[in-house]
């Protein structure tokens, strides 16, 4: 160990902070630039420890993984140049998660940036728009300073990534600074966000107090919060049902009776008619993202919208509301709850029950096997306790679907983003965090095959993880959209040339299986979780043209939702993507 | 030898469009860390939200850790609104305020260079004494005025130079300050 008189270099004193902050995991991958901190990682005596993936994404999607798992950060250290360059994805997916994440990239000596220098590029500027802030070092002295401000602005308030550019005389030069220095960052207080105005407790306790039909979307921001408790207490005060965001799925037991799962595109058909029909809709830690509101101009207009949220910008963003209230989301609920008084809500509770018996989520029992059913029966046989991470697409929205979420921090899905390839190294880093949980990764083929070079990572460090490959050798969501919009013409969507899953499994030395029948998932499922040596890869064939309902086409409002399959010749949708 | 009739002249200058036009004039006051970097980040927002900035004056502040920004856009006042609370959601902003006609002072000051021989130059100078300028530079041939004042202040005496050859004019952009004791 270092005392503050031994002699270090920047790249020790840097990993000595990190290790301060208590920093448990670095995924990252080696190069040039970044060769002292690799070294420092060697010569400085930790408890952090490293995982070498096998690209640079996978890295990012690690940290993540982790970070939804945990709450904690972990460090995603890669090289200059394409190494920076490859963790572009991951940081824009935590950033539009709002997931804290510390990047440390190398870079090029000082005396040679901008002048297009070998693995120079300026990731520095490249990454502005992605990441909650940046720094490029450019004094040895001030690393452990700005490694605590990063992990300090990813950390509080609301969430995000924050990347450290370094380059190599920087972190290689003797430390002559102070371990110990504080964080200096004048134009970022989080103070405010704990000191919640009065005033507009009030004024939106006056409207949430006069509604008989309320509804309470709570997102990601109550999980950040760590809100779950008051958020109940809230809910059953008011007799008020829930619904939550995709992000925000197991910060209200989808269980429980005033749940209505989750709402938006792909969302339950009670929970959106719940939110057409609404007098009030309570807001607490959601941005109001545009997967979820459908038309702006229509969302919401039979009802008073009250918004919670930690970050002011995201008030009258999308929409706009009759009340905000400004600040965290667990001080903001326990400043209002004291002003809500039980809601006369028992017919508009009746009237959603009626809703719920008569468009339950469901799917065909009969004619091939189905993306619903193998999520469906790991719900069972996994008690619903296991860590759900997901890609993007349609198994992604019927995992969203059929595995509730009871509890906060195990569900793991890129949102904003909608990043393919997330699933599997999002569960690494979660099984990292949580060495003992079943940790399943629910992926597409397609999402899958973008960052399935990560099996060695997961082979070599013995995780657990079960990526359970819901395989229709499709591109699912976007063929469904050309059926449903473009007259079934199919362009870009055929996977043909998948290979083997099961036997890529193998030869990585992980456990390959395969299902094929519906009468064999639970079998097969029951194997993977007996498998606790190392990762087991499930290749589900399943049925190629299913299709994701509910579903509200993209600009359409949420009273022109699909509850099944429609009749007639639908018109392109107008709105995003 | 007087400036030649014969020389083409040509003009960087445009012409002001018409008062009209211009809507929903803005001017921000934006305190930033003064650290490489910032002007990039704020100039990001604006340009993601289809906002021009109109005009943009950065200077050190009295404490040189930090800088101070005027930026003068036009555009919609809520969507203004929201870009200001990403402008200050910045770790490198201490703050960003709008301001208003009636809260602050807003100046800025114009160069212009026009072609004068000797023959129309009082004329010209009697238009410079109206608006309080100053010649900076005089040749044969050519001068260099200075006018300081608000918008519509300068925007007038552009508009009346305007009647003579004018070679080209540079603006420096608003500044601001807030009136009375409250600091900008």
């Amino acid at each position: 160990m270092f005392t503050q008189n031994e002699p270090m270099d920047g790249a020790q004193a840097l990993i000595k902070t990190l290790d301060q902050l208590g920093i448990e995991y670095i995924f990252g991958y080696s190069g040039g630039a970044a060769l002292p901190i690799f070294d420092a990682l060697e010569t400085v005596k930790s408890k952090m420890k490293f995982i070498l993936v096998r690209h640079e994404q996978g890295a990012t999607h690690m940290a993540d993984g982790y970070a939804r798992a945990t709450g904690k950060p972990a460090v995603v250290l890669v090289t200059s140049g394409p190494g920076a360059g490859n963790t572009l994805t991951g940081i824009m997916t935590a950033q539009m998660d709002s997931v804290p994440m510390i990047i440390l990239t190398g870079q090029q000596v000082t005396w040679m940036l901008g002048k297009d220098a070998f693995q120079e590029a300026d990731i520095f500027g490249i990454t502005m728009p992605v990441v909650k802030h940046n720094y490029l070092v450019r004094n040895t002295n001030d690393l452990p300073r700005i490694a605590r401000e990063a992990f300090h602005i990813a950390t509080t308030g609301r969430p995000g990534p924050v990347l450290i550019d370094i380059p190599k005389n920087i972190s290689q030069s003797p430390f002559t600074g102070d371990l110990d220095a504080e964080i200096d960052l004048p134009g970022y207080t989080i103070d405010e966000a704990y000191d919640i105005d009065d005033a507009d407790v009030k004024a939106a306790a006056a409207l949430i107090n006069a509604a008989e039909r309320p509804v309470i979307l709570a997102g990601h921001g109550v999980m950040i919060s760590r809100a779950e408790p008051e958020l109940m207490e809230m809910a059953t005060r008011l007799n008020a049902p829930v619904t939550s965001t995709l992000l925000g799925k197991g910060v209200f037991p989808e269980t429980h009776a005033l749940s209505l799962g989750m709402l938006g595109m792909h969302g339950t058909a009670y929970a959106n008619k719940a939110m057409v029909e609404c007098d009030l809709i309570l807001n607490v830690g959601s941005r109001f993202d545009d997967r979820i509101i459908g038309k702006a101009e229509r969302f919401g207009r039979n009802a008073k919208i009250v918004h919670i949220d930690i970050d002011a910008s995201e008030f009258n963003k999308m929409i706009q509301v009759d009340a905000k209230i400004c600040g965290d989301a667990k001080t903001a609920m326990r400043a209002l709850i004291p002003h809500l008084k039980p809601l006369p809500s028992a017919p508009w509770l009746d009237h959603l029950e009626g809703y719920k018996r008569k468009f339950p989520l469901s799917y065909k029992k009969q004619g091939g096997l189905r993306m619903q059913q193998v999520i469906d029966e790991l719900f069972e046989v996994t008690e619903g306790k296991a860590i759900i991470t997901t890609d993007v697409g349609q198994h992604q929205m019927w995992a969203a679907q059929f595995y509730k979420n009871d509890e906060p921090w195990k569900w793991i899905s890129s949102g904003g983003a909608g990043t393919m390839g997330f699933g599997f190294p999002a569960a690494i880093g979660a099984q990292c965090a949580h060495p003992d949980a079943v940790v399943v990764a629910i992926v597409g083929d397609g999402g899958y095959q973008m960052t399935m070079c990560e099996l060695a990572t997961a082979v070599i460090n013995k995780l657990p993880v079960i990526v359970l490959v819901l395989n229709n050798h499709y591109l699912g969501m976007v063929r469904q959209w050309q059926e449903l919009f473009f007259d079934n013409r199919e362009s870009g969507v055929d996977l043909e040339g998948n290979p083997d899953f099961a036997k890529i499994a193998e030869a990585y030395g992980a456990l390959g299986l395969t299902v094929k029948r519906p009468a064999d998932v639970r079998k097969v499922l029951e194997r993977a979780l007996e498998n606790r040596t190392g990762p087991t890869v499930i290749n589900a064939e399943c049925i190629k043209t299913e299709n994701v309902f509910p579903m509200i086409p993209a600009g359409a409002a949420l009273e022109d939702m699909l509850i099944e399959p429609p009749k007639e010749k639908m018109e392109k949708p107008i709105g995003s993507t | 030898m007087p400036a030649s009739n014969s020389r083409e002249i040509i003009t960087t200058d445009t012409k002001l469009p018409p008062q009209a036009d211009i809507l929903g004039l803005h001017t921000l006051s934006v305190y930033v860390n003064n650290q490489p970097g910032v002007l990039a980040r704020i100039a990001l927002l604006f340009s993601r939200r289809g906002y021009n900035i109109d005009s943009l004056v950065v200077s050190r502040g009295r404490n040189e850790r930090f800088s101070r920004m005027t930026i003068g856009v036009s555009g919609d006042p809520k969507i203004l609104d929201q870009i200001i609370k990403q402008v200050n959601k910045l770790v490198d902003v201490i703050h960003c305020h709008e301001h208003t006609e009636s809260d602050s002072v807003v100046k800025e000051m114009v160069l212009v260079k026009l072609l004068t021989g000797a023959a129309r130059r009082t004329e010209v100078l009697q238009v410079i004494e109206h608006f309080g300028g100053k010649t900076i530079d005089l040749t044969e041939s050519s001068m260099i005025v200075m006018i300081t004042g608000d918008t519509e202040k300068v925007d007038a005496a552009i508009r009346l130079l305007a009647a003579y050859e004018i070679i080209e004019t540079v603006r420096t952009g608003k500044v601001v300050m807030a009136r009375g004791e409250e600091a900008t």
